[in-house]
Order: structure tokens, then C-alpha cells, then sequence
């Protein structure tokens, strides 16, 4: 998937912290210690409930919010928060894409002159190159080259967010940190973003973090899935196995939850209780309160993010040796020690 | 007996800058004792302009035409007292942010007691004993204490359990839930389903349950109606409709779907966006979208009929099996 021998990861997050501080109200870490690599070609989902801090983890991925403990480091430099000065020229090959473009898109100017920002700024394209890329721009997310001369309200939701990521891609990027890209759409539009951002991901080499609460979607796109509770990773494995297997309960909730549109009546599986307050998350595994198959070290200790197999981590007790036998780790366990687990 | 809500040639046009705007185009549709009833389509569909339609909330200068028979009367004929009286007391309706539905000011137990006082003339203490019992319905934690609390103290999922409650309040016989669980996260989704699937068993109740998602509406829906551009396409029992989809928009809504048994296949989407208010296509409204589309879809709209075991709008009907 990667040209040449780079060692180095396109993004790569180390014990990132954001914490939020309000005079007479406790503090709240929303990031509390989580770590994260995307490699170069590569498509990772974040998936996590509202409240677990997805969002803060992604602002602090792109210098949006300065995180107060732990790294950023793109394509091996560092990632510094976004002052008044200009940010250097490799920094901005790291973009980010909103959830709304209604209101990431500058309703009073036409989708040409707003592409055409980061070709000015960044200077990579002559002037005289500058309305045949605008073309290309529009091209490579699947809109006419006559888009430019008009308005954003004269799009749809679906055509807006093509809008917002061609104007990403005019920085000519190498990373993009999408925050719910695909939640404010329908159905069509939903399925024809996610097909651009996987074309694109492979025409372009780009690498993508795609933040989702949607773990169906995610599935559809991502090489690698990162699953986030309460500002901390729990699970992280290649799409496929951890949709077939999840190794964490909370993975395993998420997934039952998700409604299947055959027709068959199933009614998903609810996970009992709330997000609780990041303010005063839990003691000892931040699931504990929640999870079906908790036992008497879980509240006691918190479980760190581990290998389990090759290519998979999840941070639960139930992983461990001693732990008593209890779905979905003791299948895990199992099926690791017959070399059914890739 | 006869079906509890009985919609027919529902037409609605609202005033819009440049004239009257057609936003629902002839709908009908039934919704039965103790059923849930879904809605699917997009945004811009009609679905939920023809749900207000029939409770009389749409903006001054809407024109509405047809029939909506509630329990044997017309609520589109109904003088606004009446109308008001039904709405209030047998129709209880959801919407998809209960931030909005909710008042921020008021208490729990205020928004609760505020209906059963009013429609149902209950004294303070009986109302007070009702709000709690609702409250224990849609399992809300110490409702005795969240009676005190205010909306923004809950967190999403238990203010749409809330906003469920007051529109229990008196008994309605009909609840309509425009994309009650849209804005929330899939495991508290779940829960908000189950609830109402526990709710229309428990109390005989018959649900309207608009959703864009086929999922949720495949958990607990009996019935259909697929709605494009203000008409229905498609209708009929969930596992017909969604195991075997009859209109190509009905197929290719399904094929957009991420399906969870799925291989790594990529999505199939939909070409092109629905169109927009002003501006629908001639003949059948799908038809510009449409890969089986042939010369009389770009002539004449094709009318609901029944096929089969449903109710389809399509001149071409490629998948008769």
C-alpha cells in the first residue's frame, strides 16, 4: 500500500491528554491518555458515543487544541498547536474536514473562490495553473468544473461536503482528519461520500482518520478501526476480525446495537446505563459499570491497551490470564491458542 | 374493524417565494390498531410535512387537501378546538431533538402534569402520581427526584425517554415519532426502540415511526410506506419490503445501506441528489435516478396499486419475481 521504504506513520498520536479546565468545575480530561497510528495509504476509523471525546481527540490531531499531556507527530515532526503565524508549509499538508458543511462552507462566496484560498496561500500552483487545478479540484470529488462559479446553498448536503473536501484537498494533503463526515446525510449521499473518500484514499495515497459514531459505515471504509469510551482506546484491531470477533464488551455492544434493514424484526441490543461524567469517570476499567461481564479486578485497576494477537490490542482484564471465563474473551483466548484468531 | 388512521389523497403545498410549493403530492396510507406503522424516505420527502399536516402545525397559508379519518373523523375537516382536543389528548407526537420538544425553563414533573391537568382535569396530587408512573413507563431512574430536575440535567437519550413520557401523558392512542432517535448514539438507540416497542404492546398503542433509517424502522415496524419527492412508491409489510423491494428507489435505498454481514464490497450509492421542491422531474420522479426507467416514466406518473402483497408505483416493476 505504501511507495517506498517509510518507516515513519502518517499520524501518529502518543498518550494524547485534552483536558478542559472552568473556574469551580472539576476538570475534565475528554482525552485521557490515548494513542493512535495511522500509517501512510491508510484508513482508520474512530468510533466511540457522544461524549467520549472523539471530537477533542481530532481537534488535537490537527493543532486545532493544544493537548496537555502527550504527542501529535506528523509524518514524524511535530504537531504544534495553530497560533496567529502561519503555520509551516508541510503542516498544512494535515487537513481536516467538519461535520456540518453548512457551516464550514462560506455561505457569501462562491465555491471557486473559497477553493482557490489554499492555492493562493500556499503558492504551490502558479497563477496562470491556478483555474485548470480548480477543475481537477472539482473533478477529483465528483462535481463539474461550472461548481465554482456558483454558491454553496445551491447544493446539497451531500455536494457541499464534496465541496468541503475538494477544498481540503486544494493543500494538497497527505492526511485528512474527518470528524463525522457522514452524519448529517441521507443514505445515497452517506454511500457516495464514503465511496469518494475510499477512492480518494487510494488515487491520492492520502491517509485518513475518519471519526464516526457509525460503526455500520466505518466498516465499509476503514482498514483499521480504533474503538474510543470515555477518552481512552479499549480496542483496536484490523475491520474485518474486529466486526467478526470483538475482544472488547464494549466493541461487542456497539456491534449489537447496529439495526440490520433485512426485514426481520430484530430488535438491537440495548448496553445498559449511560456515558458516565468524564468530570468523574469510574474507578479502575472505565466500562465497568456497564459491562455485562465485569468480575472483582475491573472496578479495583485500570486495564491498559495490550497486544492480544497480531495486529490486535484491547484494554481489558478479561484478556489476561487469570481472568474467569466469560464471553467474548474466553472465545478470544481460545481461538488464539487454535491459530483461528488472524 | 376499521383502521385507527386513515390518510387518503393527502396533497399539501405550502407559500414560498415564488408561489406554492407542492410538498406532499397525493399520499395514502393506513395505520392500524395497536401497529407500528414506519415512514421511511429522505429529507425533503414529505415525510414529516404530512405527518403536521394532519395535526394542523403547518405554517399560516398551507393548503392542505384530502382526507384524514382519526378513529371515524376527518382531522383535516375538524374546527381548531376540536382539532386541538385530539391532538392534545388522543395523538401524542415526538420529534427528533427533544432539546427543542422540551421547555428549558420548566421542570420535568411541570411538563408532565401540564397535559393530564389540562385534557384530563386530574387535581395536583393525581397529577403528580401520574407524572412519576409515567416517568417509571419509560424507565427514567429515582422518578421521584427527576421530577425536580431540569431537561438540560439528562443526557440525550434520557431526555428523549422524557419527551416519550410527556407525550404519554394522556393516554394518546396514536404516538408519532419523527426520527426520535436520529440524534443519538446506536446503543442508546436501541433502547429508545425497544421502549417503544414495550410501549405499543403494553398500552395498545399505535405508532407513526418516521425514520431515514430502514434499519430501525426494519427492528420494530409491521407496515411501510416508502416516500420520494411527496408521493409513496412503495408500501406493505416490513419483511416484503425489505427482503423483496418491488420499486428500483425502494432496492437502491436498501443497496446504499453498510450491511453488517457484508465482504469489503464498496457501497452501492444512488446517482444524482432527490430533487429539490421547486423543481420535480416530469412523469415518475425517480425516473432521472432510475436505471430501469424506459420512455412512459418520463411521460406519466405512475399511480399506487396494489401488486401482490403490497402497494407499488412503478410502470416497470423489474423485479416481479
Amino acid at each position: 500500500m505504501t511507495t517506498g521504504p517509510q518507516p515513519v506513520a502518517a499520524l501518529e498520536l502518543r498518550d494524547l491528554e485534552v483536558a478542559y479546565e472552568h473556574r469551580g468545575r472539576p476538570r475534565v480530561r475528554a482525552v485521557a491518555g490515548a494513542s493512535l497510528t495511522v500509517e501512510r495509504g491508510q484508513i482508520v476509523g474512530l468510533v466511540g458515543e457522544s461524549g467520549c471525546g472523539k471530537s477533542s481527540l481530532a481537534r488535537a490531531a490537527v493543532g486545532l487544541l493544544e493537548p496537555t499531556a502527550g504527542s501529535v507527530r506528523f509524518e514524524g515532526g511535530e504537531v504544534t498547536p495553530l497560533t496567529r503565524r502561519a503555520r509551516s508549509r508541510e503542516l498544512a499538508r494535515l487537513q481536516m474536514v467538519f461535520q456540518n458543511p453548512y457551516s464550514s462552507l462560506n455561505p457569501r462566496r462562491k465555491v471557486g473562490s473559497q477553493l482557490a484560498d489554499a492555492l493562493t496561500v500556499l503558492a504551490r500552483v502558479p497563477r496562470s495553473g491556478r483555474r485548470g487545478r480548480l477543475a481537477e479540484l472539482l473533478e477529483l470529488v465528483g462535481l463539474p468544473a461550472t461548481a465554482a462559479g456558483r454558491y454553496p446553498h445551491e447544493f446539497s448536503g451531500g455536494q457541499r461536503q464534496r465541496i468541503a473536501i475538494a477544498r481540503t484537498l486544494a493543500a494538497d494533503p497527505s492526511v485528512l482528519v474527518l470528524d463525522e463526515p457522514l452524519a448529517s446525510l441521507d443514505a445515497s449521499a452517506q454511500a457516495q461520500i464514503a465511496n469518494l473518500l475510499v477512492n480518494l484514499s487510494r488515487e491520492l495515497e492520502l491517509s485518513l482518520l475518519l471519526i464516526s459514531h457509525d460503526l455500520a459505515i466505518v466498516r465499509h471504509v476503514a482498514d483499521t478501526v480504533c474503538v474510543m469510551y470515555l477518552g481512552v482506546m479499549v480496542e483496536t484491531a484490523p475491520t474485518r476480525p474486529l466486526w467478526d470477533l470483538p475482544l472488547h464488551p464494549y466493541t461487542e455492544a456497539l456491534i449489537g446495537a447496529v439495526p440490520h434493514a433485512d426485514g426481520a424484526g430484530f430488535l438491537p441490543e440495548a448496553l445498559p446505563g449511560e456515558v458516565p461524567d468524564p468530570a468523574r469517570p469510574p474507578s479502575g476499567c472505565r466500562f465497568h459499570p456497564r459491562c455485562p461481564y465485569a468480575f472483582e479486578r475491573c472496578p479495583r485497576e485500570e486495564p491498559a491497551l495490550l497486544r492480544v494477537v497480531e495486529g490486535r490490542s484491547a484494554a481489558c482484564w478479561l484478556q489476561t490470564p487469570e481472568a474467569p471465563p466469560a464471553r467474548p474473551a474466553d472465545q478470544a483466548g481460545r481461538l488464539a491458542t487454535e491459530g483461528r484468531l488472524e | 374493524m376499521s383502521a385507527l388512521l386513515d390518510v387518503s389523497r393527502l396533497r399539501v403545498r405550502l407559500p414560498t417565494g415564488a408561489g406554492f410549493a407542492t410538498i406532499v403530492d397525493g399520499v395514502d396510507y393506513t395505520v392500524e390498531r395497536g401497529e407500528v406503522f414506519g415512514v421511511a424516505g429522505e429529507s425533503g420527502s414529505g415525510k414529516t410535512v404530512s405527518m403536521l399536516a394532519l395535526l394542523g402545525l403547518l405554517p399560516p397559508g398551507a393548503v392542505v387537501e384530502g382526507s384524514a379519518s382519526f378513529d371515524g373523523r376527518d382531522l383535516l375537516r375538524l374546527p381548531r378546538r376540536d382539532l386541538r382536543r385530539v391532538s392534545g389528548r388522543d395523538v401524542g407526537m415526538v420529534f427528533q431533538d427533544p432539546l427543542t420538544s422540551l421547555h428549558p425553563m420548566l421542570s420535568v414533573g411541570r411538563q408532565l402534569t401540564e397535559h393530564v391537568r389540562r385534557h384530563l382535569g386530574l387535581d395536583r396530587h393525581r397529577a403528580a402520581r401520574r407524572a412519576v408512573e409515567l416517568l417509571e413507563q419509560v424507565r427514567i431512574p429515582d422518578p421521584e427526584g427527576a421530577q425536580h430536575a431540569f431537561p438540560h440535567q439528562f443526557s440525550g437519550g434520557m431526555r428523549q425517554r422524557i419527551a416519550i413520557a410527556v407525550a404519554l401523558a394522556c393516554g394518546p392512542r396514536l404516538l408519532i415519532a419523527d426520527e426520535p432517535t436520529t440524534a443519538l448514539d446506536v446503543t442508546v438507540q436501541a433502547g429508545i426502540l425497544r421502549l417503544l416497542d414495550r410501549l405499543r404492546r403494553e398500552n395498545e398503542l399505535s405508532v407513526v415511526l418516521i425514520s431515514h433509517d430502514l434499519g430501525v424502522l426494519s427492528s420494530i415496524a409491521d407496515r411501510l410506506s416508502i416516500f420520494y419527492a411527496g408521493r409513496v412508491v412503495e408500501s406493505g409489510r416490513r419483511e416484503g419490503v425489505l427482503q423483496r423491494p418491488r420499486h428500483p428507489y425502494t432496492r437502491a435505498l436498501l443497496d446504499a445501506l453498510p450491511h453488517p454481514e457484508a465482504g469489503d464490497t464498496p457501497l452501492i450509492a444512488i446517482a444524482g441528489s432527490p430533487p429539490s421542491v421547486g423543481s420535480r422531474p416530469s412523469g415518475c420522479s425517480f425516473h432521472p435516478r432510475c436505471p430501469y426507467a424506459v420512455a412512459v416514466c418520463t411521460a406519466d406518473d405512475p399511480p399506487l396499486v396494489p401488486v401482490d402483497d403490497r402497494r407499488l408505483a412503478c410502470h416497470v416493476d423489474p423485479f416481479v419475481a
